[in-house]
Parts: structure tokens; C-alpha cells; sequence
């Protein structure tokens, strides 16, 4: 037959799917599986990610995940978040203050001197970019070695493990305006059972992008700081921490910790205009705001979510002069589930819209064709 | 089933919205309905809305059928097929148009016409028709409030100027009920005038831009087009004017899919529709035309 018809459709996928499994053993020898705490630990800022795109806070299917994957960050939020839709939502958690953070990092670069100290933590920030050759034959006694004596010598008491929050500083100052309660009482947006219909309130733009794709935030928020606008962004504080979270207990109603999160939490001073707010400095030029926060250690999504913030604010009251600043333009394409399945998709076949394609030109070639002779 | 994996995968809340938005959708003939759309084990694009639908409406002992290209082996219906069939034990499936109760489908209409017992389930891409013509979604959505589809129009006239035919191929803006214009979802013009006054229920879902729509049973479908420029579906003619016939089954009125033939270098065409195509090789001979 010379013609390809569209049969064996099912022993395809079987095929493809026992190659795809066989590529993650072909090391051979005497290789081991990974270990879904090794995943966690030894590729901590992956799982982060992970996590942080998929929307849910679950460290070890997290990992299940990315092993699966065989770690594209991509695929692995996509199958936690698929996971999220099987399960139904049994309570629902006040928001959260993060003022009672545990933190394990934190700095400002608005002041030199913060309440409580910059705490430079955990970071590649002044690594050398250099190649640790040793790293490619490591000694396992060495590794194990580092984490055994990690805390000798060392003081658990020494490091707060809360910290006042850079911001209440500049409030104090009059730099920024006073926190108006009326405006964060109101219920969040829950983007998980709710569809965007534009024009949508602030939160549900934070939630979209806190668990929005890293690439996509940075590569939008990178547009306004190169040039396509003027958010003019100071980081006031970047923290890095375990967040307690709370549920009202079943039989008293009090609050009780339940657990904790790990977040990444900044909030950017930017660019001053005259305060809006109806209070005793309306109309007072006042720096404004932007805040982002994500799931697990990942600094570049909060920074870059943090200036989004900033711009969309502006893009809502003013509407928006760049593409960052335009709320359809930013959430409708920052989710890495939605954007990497509709990419791959294009991978299917397309067919009848092809053969309809084809019809569509030799039409317009024969017409152009008569046009040319007269 | 996986342990612990409801029937049809969604939890129970989430495929009532589904049926609320669609009954929403049936009321309102062609206007999308938001709704909130789970992230479904497959990719995005790969039919997660049309599979949303499936799976909250389907239940133990109806039949079903997946296709897609018009084929019910291509990789993508296997695959939606084996997962629908894996998370709702208890329901058939079947290859046959004239069986089947629900049929899923990804750009094509099965060419037996379908009958009120049954209804399809079309996987859209795009569901809105305007985004051709303006990008945000919160300036459509006040076009389509007031039926203002004159930009719309103004693009097929573009077209004639530039070309002088329209450039649409498939995704054919098609107004319902003398309102709404909705996306068809990338089925080619052949089908769509099987839409109109369609006995069966098409409800059309987009997993990915969140919404639903139905074009209800019995219910006008227009492909919008210019009164000295009419609506045409693909042209299936050869040179000498002859309708190309399928070389499977010498089926003379169905959509054809070409192929180059691998021995002779020739084009070589066949039905899209696998199942049509197997009941016009039974019949021995093609019955009447769909289209002339």
C-alpha cells in the first residue's frame, strides 16, 4: 500500500512509552534508582520549582514528579497539578501573616541597615560561576562528612527566627502609606475554581502568577526593566522561610498550626505617585508596591512576580502603556501547564485542518494566476 | 483504576460546574460559558476540555466513541479512549458513529448524520472567532454582548480584496441562532453545514481557555458570508471536473485526506472519516451525497 493510513495508534504510545522508561535506566552497571528524598534535597531548587508551578505543597509526590518527568521542571508541575484536580478541597486556611515567617534568609537592598540585620543565607549570589571539578568524583564519606558536622560549634539560639519586616520601617517614615485593613479583607480570588474573566481583582493576579512559570514571569518582567516601562524597583525586602499555617481547630475554633510552608516572599519599593488611599495622606507622593510570593526557594519568580505586580497595578487603574502592564497580556500567558501543552500539542496530528489549509491556497493561487494573464 | 481514582477522574464538584456550564450553554445558544477547567492528565490542547465534558457526563453503560482526524486508531483518540476507559469502568466503546451515544471527537463531524438519541463532544482550541480580529478577551466579550461582528466581516472582505477568495480554512465563524458567532473548533468547512439544525447536541468545550458553548438540537448554524459571495466547503474536483473518489472505498461525497503515494508519486486520496469509509466498503457502493 503506498499511502500511510492512521492505524496502530494504541502500540505506539505502548512502544513510546516503554523506550521513554528504558532511557531513564540505560545507565546500566550497577546504577541505582533515584530516591525521591535525594530528589528533594540534592535538587532542592528544582523541586522548589516544581512545586511552586504545580500548586500544591507536597514535597514528595513533588519529587515523584520530577522523577517521572526525568526532570523537566515542565512536565512534573504539570502531572501535580493534574494530581490536584482528583482531590477534593476539604478546608480552606485564613490568610496567612508572614510576619512570623522561620526565616533562613533575608535582605534588603533599600537599606544598608535593617531592623534585625541582612541574613545573607543560602545563595549563588556571589558564587564564581566556576566549574567544581571536584564535585565530578565525590567521596560519599566527604558528603556525608559536611552535613555531620554542619552544627558543631555553631549556636542554634544565635539566629533570631523572626525578623520585623523591612517595610513596617518605611510606614514608620511616611515613605510608604499606612496598611488600609479595608483593602485586604476581602476574599481572595481562587483562581482553582474560578475562570479569569477580565477585568479581575488584584488576587487573583498574585495567584496566577504565584504558581506561574518562571521562564514566562521572568521573560515579561524582564520586558519592563529593560524598557517597556518604569516600575523603577527596589528589592525593600527579599525573604526566604517556613510559613506556619493555621486552621481553626475542628471542636474550639482556635487557631492551630498545622504545618509549615516553605515560601520566597519579596516585596519591591517602587516608583513614587500620589497616595489614592482616604486617608489624612491622600494626594501625599508616596512610594507604591509590589509583592510576589511562591512555593519552595525561588528568588527570580518572586522578584519577577513582585514587578509584575507593580506594573498590572498600574495597567488596571490607568490601562496599560506595555505589554507588562496589561493583565489579559501577563496572566493569560505566564502558566507553564497551559503554554507547554498547547506547544505540544502542535506535535499532534493536524490532518483534516491541513488537507482544509491546501484547499484554501490552490484556490488562492488559481485566482492569482488568472489575475497574472490579464 | 488507580487506587483510591473516582469515577471519571474529576471530583464530584468539579463535573457538577461542568454540567451546570453546559446546561448554561444549552440555554444560551453559541455563547461561551467560563467555567474553571481542572488540569487533566494530558496536555493542554490535546482535547481537555472535550474530555472534561466526557467524563462528566458519560455514565456506566452508555457508549462511546473518540475520534480524531476522523479516526478512531490515531494516537490521540487511543489515548483519550484508554483513559476515559480506565476512569469510568462500566461504559462500552465502540468505533461505530451509528452505536455510539456520545462521540468526542477533534476536527471532524462523523459524515453519518447523527440522530437525536445522540450527542458529540467537540475538543475547541479557540473557542472565540474574534480573536482573529481583536486580542482581548475583555473587548470580545463585549462584542459579542452586542452582536457586533462587523470587524469580522470586514477580514473576509480583506480577504477578497487581497485574494479574491477567503482565506479561512477550517475554524469557520459560524453564527448560532441569529446571535452569537462562535468558533466551529478546527473542523474543516465540509462540516460545517452539518451543524445546522443538527438533530444531535454539539456541545463544543476548551480546556485551556476555560470555556463551553452548544450549538442546541434543531438550531440555526450559519457560516457568515456575503450574499454575491456565498459560503464554500472544500473542493474535492480534479481538473477535468470529475469529484475525486476515496481509493479505499470509492466513496464519492466524503472528506478526503491526500496522501502521496510512496511507490508512484502520486497523490492518492482517501476518506478522513475511517469509520464511513469501512461502512461504504460494506455497502459495496457510495449512497447518496451529503454535498452535491
Amino acid at each position: 500500500m503506498g499511502y500511510v493510513a492512521i492505524k496502530g495508534g494504541g502500540q505506539a504510545i505502548e512502544g513510546s512509552k516503554a523506550v521513554f522508561d528504558y532511557l531513564r535506566t540505560r545507565q546500566g552497571g550497577d546504577a541505582q534508582p533515584l530516591d525521591t528524598a535525594t530528589i528533594e534535597n540534592q535538587l532542592r531548587l528544582l523541586h522548589s520549582r516544581v512545586m511552586s508551578e504545580g500548586g500544591v505543597y507536597h514535597p514528595r509526590l513533588a519529587s515523584l514528579a520530577i522523577k517521572q518527568a526525568q526532570g523537566d521542571s515542565l512536565e512534573a508541575a504539570f502531572a501535580l497539578r493534574a494530581y490536584r484536580s482528583t482531590m477534593p478541597r476539604l478546608a480552606e486556611t485564613g490568610a496567612l501573616n508572614s510576619d512570623g515567617m522561620r526565616i533562613t534568609r533575608r535582605i534588603s537592598s533599600a537599606f544598608k541597615d535593617i531592623p534585625g540585620g541582612q541574613m545573607l543565607g543560602a545563595t549563588t549570589d556571589y558564587h564564581l560561576r566556576l566549574m567544581r571539578m571536584d564535585l565530578l568524583d565525590e567521596s560519599p564519606e566527604r558528603f556525608r562528612a559536611i552535613a555531620a558536622e554542619w552544627f558543631e560549634g555553631r549556636d542554634p539560639d544565635e539566629v533570631p527566627d523572626s525578623f520585623p519586616k523591612v517595610l513596617d520601617a518605611l510606614r514608620a517614615e511616611g515613605m510608604l502609606p499606612a496598611l488600609d485593613p479595608a483593602k485586604g479583607g476581602g476574599e481572595p480570588f481562587d483562581i482553582t475554581r474560578e475562570p479569569l474573566i477580565f477585568p479581575v481583582p488584584r488576587s487573583a493576579a498574585l495567584a496566577t502568577m504565584a504558581r506561574g512559570e518562571q521562564g514566562g514571569l521572568l521573560a515579561i518582567a524582564y520586558s519592563s526593566m529593560r524598557g517597556y516601562g518604569d516600575i523603577h524597583p527596589t528589592v525593600a525586602e527579599l525573604r526566604v522561610g517556613y510559613l506556619p499555617v493555621t486552621l481553626p481547630h475542628p471542636v474550639t475554633g482556635e487557631p492551630m498550626e498545622i504545618g509549615e510552608v516553605e515560601i520566597t516572599e519579596c516585596e519591591v519599593v517602587a516608583m513614587y505617585e500620589a497616595h489614592e488611599g482616604q486617608d489624612e495622606c491622600e494626594g501625599e507622593p508616596m512610594f507604591t508596591l509590589g509583592y510576589g510570593a511562591c512555593f519552595g526557594h525561588n528568588e527570580v519568580k518572586a522578584i519577577s512576580m513582585a514587578i509584575l505586580d507593580r506594573g498590572l497595578q498600574k495597567g488596571m487603574r490607568d490601562g496599560p502603556s506595555n505589554p507588562a502592564e496589561d493583565p489579559e497580556f501577563v496572566l493569560l500567558h505566564v502558566d507553564g501547564i497551559d503554554s507547554m501543552g498547547f506547544c505540544t500539542h502542535y506535535k499532534m496530528p493536524h490532518y483534516v485542518t491541513f488537507q482544509s489549509d491546501m484547499d484554501r491556497l490552490r484556490a488562492t493561487q488559481k485566482e492569482y494566476r488568472k489575475g497574472d494573464r490579464t | 483504576m488507580s487506587a483510591g481514582m473516582q469515577f471519571g477522574f474529576l471530583d464530584e464538584y468539579a463535573k457538577r460546574e461542568i454540567r451546570r456550564a453546559s446546561l448554561k450553554a444549552v440555554a444560551i445558544p453559541g455563547y461561551q460559558v467560563p467555567y474553571s477547567s481542572r488540569e487533566m492528565p494530558m496536555g493542554r490542547g490535546f482535547g481537555t476540555g472535550g474530555l472534561q465534558l466526557t467524563l462528566s457526563l458519560i455514565g456506566p453503560g452508555e457508549m462511546l466513541k473518540v475520534i480524531d482526524q476522523g479516526s478512531d486508531d490515531s494516537v490521540n483518540a487511543v489515548n483519550l479512549r484508554a483513559f476515559i476507559e480506565m476512569t469510568c469502568p462500566g461504559i462500552e466503546t465502540t468505533t461505530s458513529t451509528v452505536e455510539a451515544e456520545l462521540i468526542q471527537s477533534r476536527h471532524r463531524i462523523p459524515e453519518r448524520p447523527l440522530r437525536e438519541d445522540q450527542f458529540l463532544v467537540l475538543q475547541v482550541p479557540y473557542p472565540d472567532p474574534l480573536v482573529i480580529v481583536e486580542s482581548s478577551e475583555e473587548k470580545r466579550k463585549m462584542l459579542h454582548g452586542e452582536a457586533d461582528y462587523s470587524r469580522l466581516l470586514v477580514k473576509l472582505y480583506e480577504d477578497i480584496v487581497k485574494f479574491n477568495e477567503i482565506t479561512i480554512s477550517h475554524r469557520y465563524p459560524t453564527r448560532i441562532a441569529d446571535h452569537y458567532v462562535i468558533d466551529p473548533s478546527p473542523i474543516p468547512r465540509w462540516d460545517v453545514p452539518k451543524l445546522d439544525q443538527s438533530p444531535a447536541l454539539v456541545l463544543l468545550g476548551a480546556g485551556r481557555e476555560k470555556k463551553i458553548y452548544a450549538v442546541p438540537p434543531y438550531t440555526k448554524a450559519e457560516p457568515i458570508a456575503f450574499e454575491d459571495v456565498p459560503f464554500r466547503v472544500e473542493d474535492f474536483y480534479d481538473q477535468k471536473g470529475q469529484r475525486r473518489a476515496c481509493a479505499r472505498c470509492g466513496c464519492r461525497n466524503s472528506f478526503l485526506d491526500e496522501y502521496v503515494d510512496s511507490t508512484t508519486g502520486e497523490l492518492v486520496y482517501r476518506c478522513s472519516d475511517s469509520d464511513w469509509c469501512d461502512e461504504q466498503l460494506l455497502i459495496g457502493d457510495a449512497p447518496e451525497a451529503a454535498h452535491g
